[in-house]
């Protein structure tokens, strides 16, 4: 089973010692910025009157690895979604397609990669929590196995249900996502997309390619046949000695077929 | 610049347009070296929030899209055996193929890493649209080098060449046909994993279909108006006994096709939001009805269809309703889940611009130099039909 974050907005005090563990464990430039960008992968804020972390969802069924047309993009058993910097082409679908609006480009410089939060996959293999999870001195961000982590979500609502919308944010969403969120305010009003269908994304566009090996052989063997009937036909007018289609539309050019001025 | 009426004064016309065009050149050239030293955040409107921007849009989008006249053409002529066609069929081939390498040039602007457009080729991704688009725009380009491959083999007097590719040319045409059904749809379907992205106007399951639709019909619109410009360039007739049935038989496809798309929108309940119309609608609007309905209803009327301006000015709004449709898919569609709207840059614009430039002046270079086109005064299609197609009579040259 694979892993995850809880992130319980409700404790977050805004401390941003997640921040700063995440730009020193995965070595990138400071300052932190407003929003999560290719050099900022995760980001405190507040909103309606409560701290909210953005990062990566890192979706069981990623709509970024789907379209990536390189595979620079692909989902670990472990849980983190990881990005092969080496491969990508620098096409930027996994921008336009994800849901959640998480990979960032490097548009300041002439050679430029993507920037994601990758859950520290590094710092997992090593059997260590992610940063960002290991430093919150709250709890607001707990690391765990996600299906633990989701009970534990919903046992929180249900013990205190006054204190959060009933919603696992994350549980379903595009198919469900390894990072789950908890809040007393409604997710659409933090800035998440609060409509995304049940199921993966990946396979709207899967249920299309997934027939092309069987178009390529149909549409093959009509095309010859089209081909094979119509060379038949014009064979058999032939030995017949009828004229030619080509030579039966020899009729006289319409009479106001001047060029347009 | 008061030259600017072509048929009043041709040299001063060709002037006028070399001027423009070396204009255009210089521009592209600066935008090309600007590009590739800055970046693309320095020289184009792009961000996190809107990331594809006009050269997917309309470099890539509409170039593939309105080259699609050749495979369809192709197919006539090949497949459907109306030999009639055949004279049109080499500028066609030859525009489609200047299309496709003229994307390829498009894409090495837009990528991060240009040169790992060959990636795609070694790393792959079954399941990505955009993988199957990159092999079969490779493919397909290919095969349009080898579908034009005869007209340069029989400019160089190559017969031996010529009669190999000729003994292929229908596994080749077949090949093209599906390449080009696939990449066609698949550039729609690049849409399908953004159903909360892509505006309601414009998303659809039907996507694929109704990208592949709109483009064999603006396709055959594309084959009306670069017979026209090649007309007026090298004074020749325009073939209103061959362009006039493709432009009926465009205004078939896309009368099939405006008619499905409002079915769906009136299905998914989408036609409510004309009650009180905003920006999306508009944009909505001018597209379907400027650029499918207007057309397909000039081209009902016999008198539009039998004269050569009728026939230009539908094919021209035609190919414009192609333009505009995959602009508000890419743009205009996307706007209000980004968050912001979206603009091209000056450098943008710039290099948009001269690849279109780049493309006319190949096309007019080729042109001169190959026989693109059948000999003046060469008498009826029969005859030219079976003359042209064996490279049989070697051209003394």
């Amino acid at each position: 089973m694979s892993a995850g974050l809880l992130i319980d907005a409700t404790l977050c005090v805004g401390c941003g010692a997640c921040e700063a563990a995440c730009k020193e464990a995965n070595g990138l430039p400071l300052p932190v910025e407003e929003r999560t960008t290719a050099y900022t992968w995760t980001v405190v804020q507040q909103r309606e009157g409560q701290y909210v972390r953005r990062l990566c969802m890192h979706c069981l069924e990623p709509t970024c690895v789907s379209v990536c047309p390189v595979g620079a993009l692909s989902k670990t058993e472990a849980g983190p979604v990881v990005y092969d910097p080496k491969r990508c082409i620098g096409c930027r679908y996994c921008i336009m397609a994800c849901p959640f609006g998480v990979p960032k480009y490097q548009w300041d410089r002439p050679v430029p990669v993507v920037g994601k939060c990758v859950l520290c996959a590094g710092r997992l293999e090593q059997g260590l929590a992610p940063a960002c999870a290991a430093v919150c001195p709250t709890g607001a961000s707990l690391f765990g196995r996600r299906d633990e982590l989701l009970q534990e979500a919903r046992a929180r609502i249900a013990s205190e249900p006054g204190r959060y919308v009933n919603r696992v944010y994350g549980a379903e969403e595009a198919g469900g996502t390894s990072v789950l969120l908890l809040s007393s305010v409604p997710f659409e009003r933090l800035g998440f997309p609060a409509g995304l269908p049940k199921e993966p994304l990946p396979l709207r566009t899967w249920q299309v390619l997934s027939k092309i090996p069987d178009f390529v052989v149909l549409a093959g063997v009509f095309l010859y046949g089209l081909f094979w009937i119509t060379r038949r036909r014009e064979q058999v007018r032939a030995a017949e000695g009828e004229p030619r289609e080509a030579d039966l539309d020899e009729r006289p050019a319409p009479g106001d077929g001047e060029a347009a001025p | 610049m008061n030259a600017a009426r072509p048929a009043s004064d041709p040299p001063g016309a060709v002037r006028f347009w070399r001027a423009v065009f070396a204009l255009v050149v210089a521009a592209f050239a600066v935008a090309t070296v600007l590009r590739f030293g800055l970046g693309l955040g320095a020289v184009t409107n792009l961000s996190d929030r809107f990331p594809w921007g006009l050269w997917i849009g309309f470099d890539v989008l509409c170039g593939v899209g309105l080259a699609a006249g050749a495979f369809t053409l192709t197919a006539v002529v090949h497949l459907l055996n109306l030999r009639r066609f055949e004279p049109i069929l080499r500028s066609t081939v030859l525009t489609a193929l200047l299309g496709y390498l003229l994307v390829i040039v498009a894409l090495l602007f837009d990528l991060g890493q240009p040169w790992r457009i060959r990636h795609p080729l070694v790393f792959r991704n079954p399941h990505s649209v955009m993988f199957e688009v990159a092999w079969c725009v490779m493919l397909y380009t290919t095969v349009l080098a080898f579908e034009f491959a005869p007209v340069v083999f029989e400019r160089l007097s190559l017969h031996t060449l010529g009669s190999v590719l000729r003994a292929v040319s229908t596994p080749l045409v077949i090949a093209g046909v599906i390449l080009s059904t696939l990449h066609q749809s698949s550039l729609g379907s690049l849409y399908l994993i953004v159903p909360e992205k892509l505006h309601p106007l414009w998303y659809t399951p039907l996507l694929p279909l109704f990208f592949f639709m709109s483009a064999v019909g603006a396709g055959l619109g594309m084959v009306v108006l670069e017979s026209w410009l090649s007309g007026r360039a090298f004074g020749r007739e325009l073939e209103m006994d061959l362009l006039e049935p493709l432009a009926r038989a465009m205004a078939v496809v896309l009368g099939v096709y405006g008619l499905l798309r409002l079915i769906v929108l009136r299905r998914a309940g989408a036609l409510a939001r004309f009650a009180d119309p905003g920006y999306e609608e508009a944009m909505f609007a001018v597209e379907l009805a400027l650029g499918v309905l207007l057309p397909v209803g000039l081209l009902a009327l016999p008198r539009v269809r039998r004269s050569g301006r009728g026939l230009v000015v539908a094919a021209f709004l035609a190919v414009l309703g192609l333009v505009a449709n995959r602009l508000n898919v890419s743009v205009t569609g996307m706007e209000a889940a980004a968050g912001a709207r979206y603009l091209p840059s000056v450098m943008e614009v710039l290099v948009s611009l001269g690849l279109v430039a780049l493309g006319f002046a190949l096309f007019a270079f080729a042109a001169r130099w190959l026989p693109v086109f059948p000999e003046r005064g060469a008498t009826t299609p029969g005859r030219r039909a079976e003359t042209a197609r064996p490279v049989a009579e070697p051209v003394e040259v």
